[in-house]
């Protein structure tokens, strides 16, 4: 039997979701509204909030400088594009170790996670020679295949939880039925896991739109992304916080709008499973 | 067979195309790797003059200066090729040039005029008396101060003070009602932040970083001293959290006019005296770095310079766009578009020798500054290596920051000075030992 929640304690939880909200939404606004700001309003000590001489000068000053459209360009197809490509060898991967599991298939799994662990700029030296080696540095395919290298092993971790879920007789069935492998995962398995498919998919994306290292090591021009953009705008010997802002918001609002339309689809899908 | 000739013949005709594509008098472009410092930014607006006088596209790629040290050194130890000029600094430019990292700058024109370059900095730029990177701008550091404040304390800023003046000094600014700071200096960790200041005024103190056979020498005095009257004067008159505070952060407490004395960049004087950025631009003075009377100031000397990489394919390309940047039409072109006090500073004598300039109320405190650092006599007791800020050896980027981290845990009070040393004394006789020094 449930058990009832008084007024009083839904009017703390409510009031304390909210601080904690807000909380986590601080930077972001701080960030908003300081790239509404002058350079000199920007440093104000105390700070000032709401009731400044708002300007979009720092926006256009960004625009002038940088070429913004070719840097979210170019993120939007390496994060997506390494995502796809991740998801594409993580689901046979995954439904090989939820439904047909060897003996080491929980140390494989722990193995691949072990290598989230190594630090990056432990394999910098051997991949930029290789990259160079191969005449592909700077290029949007280097970083599709390096940021799926990285994130594959949460794909597969994502995809194998969530493909625990689904109990096997109903692939068992579709097999006696004479279903292929292919027509299992793509007309019975795909269909049941999508919201985790989905959430896998999204999670993913922010992971890659948000990935600094090798996308600012390995480029140049070409295929410079938006977390490159931003880091131009950060200096050792200067205040420019209302400018790195104003790129900072430029660079954010995409994955943020695309969050905001997806929260719905990125909960359900994280919180799949998670009660049994 | 006919399949074979087929692709034969498409493999053919797609190498002529591209053959005569890039026979087709295409523009050239240069990729430069560089900073976000604002005579950098500057150089970036006016590229397109660049490119109708010569024909050559640039491409800039700009970075955090941390970031693209990694970026440029992953580049150049690769032999990479994805830069064709890169903007480094004093430290890196002797020990890349060494390596053959860097194309030697012996062949530039007779109208760039190499020798207008400021000695000091064309001998900071240089391995075995070759040039390998061209000075884009140069600086030191000297003591910028509130004129108002330090007549309000009935005091008077000599040009060349000693640290116990600076120390008087801002114990009568220090007003904590008034959030009045009487001296705002580096303390950030970072071998370039509060690792560079601590290093420069050790220098002024008579300590060292190694002594002639590269012993590590933070268990002498001096170092103590050097420590000990940092912390101690930043406790008494410094704004809290000093041992957080790089330039940035004080730039902000000065313009802000929380700060009586701030000792840092010389590039930091046209921020401070920008009435559109700063309240007390109408209120700075400036002097030289203090000394202890020992014969050394506490000044650095740094340049920000472009250099070419050995791996680049466009050497020739790349030495015009140098000549062009680091000229002095460049300097006028700047000056008839922005102002004087805007130009590129530290790098040419005949910048110096302008009456136009010698009105720009920091131009001669400048220059004094950049003239009274010798980096390779640095120190009072003598030295084994190049630098005034930094010693010019590979390991001491890593040292140095590590070094810094323990300098800045005893300033927030997380351990004493004396084990700050000891630490620091240890961390750089394990890595220079490690290093086979």
């Amino acid at each position: 039997m449930a058990r009832a929640i008084t007024t009083k304690q839904k009017v703390i939880w409510t009031a304390l979701a909210w601080a904690f909200g807000l909380l986590m939404f601080f930077p972001i606004m701080w960030t908003f509204l300081t790239s509404f700001k002058t350079e000199g309003t920007a440093i104000a000590d105390p700070p000032v909030w709401f009731f400044f001489d708002w300007t979009l000068e720092n926006y256009t000053a960004v625009q002038e400088r940088s070429n913004y459209p070719k840097a979210l360009m170019n993120s939007i197809i390496i994060a997506v594009g390494s995502t796809l490509l991740g998801i594409l060898i993580a689901v046979p991967a995954a439904w090989s170790m939820a439904f047909v599991p060897g003996k080491r298939t929980k140390d494989v799994l722990l193995w691949m996670l072990s290598t989230k662990m190594l630090p990056a700029v432990g394999v910098l030296y051997p991949l930029v020679l290789l990259a160079k080696w191969l005449g592909v540095m700077d290029s949007r395919a280097l970083l599709i295949v390096v940021l799926m290298l990285i994130n594959l092993p949460i794909i597969v971790w994502m995809l194998y939880t969530y493909f625990k879920e689904i109990p096997g007789e109903i692939l068992e069935a579709s097999r006696m039925d004479g279903a292929s492998l292919r027509s299992e995962i793509l007309y019975v398995l795909t269909p049941m896991a999508l919201p985790g498919i989905a959430s896998t998919i999204l999670l993913n994306i922010i992971l890659a739109w948000n990935e600094a290292f090798w996308t600012i090591l390995l480029t140049t021009v070409d295929a410079a992304p938006l977390t490159a953009f931003i880091a131009s705008f950060s200096a050792p010997e200067g205040l420019f916080y209302a400018k790195l802002s104003a790129a900072s918001m430029m660079a954010i609002a995409p994955i943020l709008i695309m969050g905001w339309f997806s929260q719905k689809q990125l909960v359900r899908g994280l919180t799949f499973g998670a009660v049994k | 067979m006919s399949i074979m000739k087929t692709l034969l013949t498409t493999a053919v005709g797609l190498g002529l195309t591209a053959g005569i594509a890039a026979a087709d008098g295409h523009a050239k472009t240069i990729t430069i790797a560089t900073v976000n410092n604002g005579d950098m930014i500057r150089m970036q607006g006016y590229t397109d003059q660049f490119t109708e006088q010569t024909g050559i596209n640039v491409e800039w790629v700009t970075l955090e200066e941390n970031v693209l040290r990694q970026r440029v050194t992953t580049d150049i130890t690769t032999n990479g090729g994805s830069f064709d000029i890169m903007t480094i600094g004093m430290y890196e430019t002797p020990i890349w040039g060494a390596n053959g990292w860097l194309v030697p700058l012996d062949d530039l024109s007779d109208e760039y005029n190499v020798g207008d370059i400021l000695p000091a900095m064309a001998g900071g730029l240089s391995h075995d008396g070759t040039l390998y990177a061209a000075p884009f701008y140069g600086e030191s550091s000297m003591v910028m101060y509130r004129t108002d404040l330090m007549e309000a304390a009935g005091m008077e800023m000599p040009d060349a003070p000693t640290w116990e003046f600076i120390a008087e000094a801002a114990a009568a600014m220090t007003d904590r009602d008034q959030e009045i700071n009487g001296i705002c200096l580096r303390g950030k960790a970072g071998w370039g932040e509060g690792g560079a200041f601590i290093t420069a005024m050790s220098n002024s103190f008579g300590a060292r970083w190694f002594d002639e056979d590269w012993n590590a020498q933070f268990d002498t005095e001096a170092w103590a001293n050097t420590v000990n009257f940092f912390k101690n004067m930043m406790d008494a008159s410094g704004p809290a959290g000093y041992a957080t505070n790089g330039f940035n952060e004080n730039l902000s407490l000065f313009q802000q006019g929380k700060c009586g004395m701030w000792i840092d960049a010389t590039v930091a004087a046209s921020f401070v005296t920008n009435p559109d950025e700063s309240t007390v631009a109408d209120s700075v003075g400036f002097a030289l770095a203090p000394d202890n009377g020992l014969g050394k100031r506490s000044n650095w000397l740094w340049a920000w310079a472009l250099a070419v990489p050995a791996g680049t394919q466009q050497e020739a390309e790349a030495k015009q766009f140098i000549e062009w940047a680091t000229s002095t039409d460049y300097i006028e072109l700047v000056a008839g578009n922005e102002g004087w006090a805007n130009v590129p500073p530290g790098a040419r004598t005949s910048l110096y020798e302008n009456p136009e300039y010698q009105k720009v109320p920091f131009a001669q405190m400048t220059l004094d500054s950049i003239l009274s650092a010798d980096p390779n006599n640095s120190t009072v007791e003598p030295s084994p290596y190049v630098g005034v800020q930094f010693a010019a050896i590979p390991e001491f980027a890593g040292i140095a920051t590590e070094v810094s981290q323990e300098f800045s845990a005893a300033y927030a009070g997380q351990q004493t000075v004396e084990q700050a040393l000891a630490n620091a004394q240890e961390i750089t006789t394990e890595a220079m030992e490690a290093a086979g020094y």
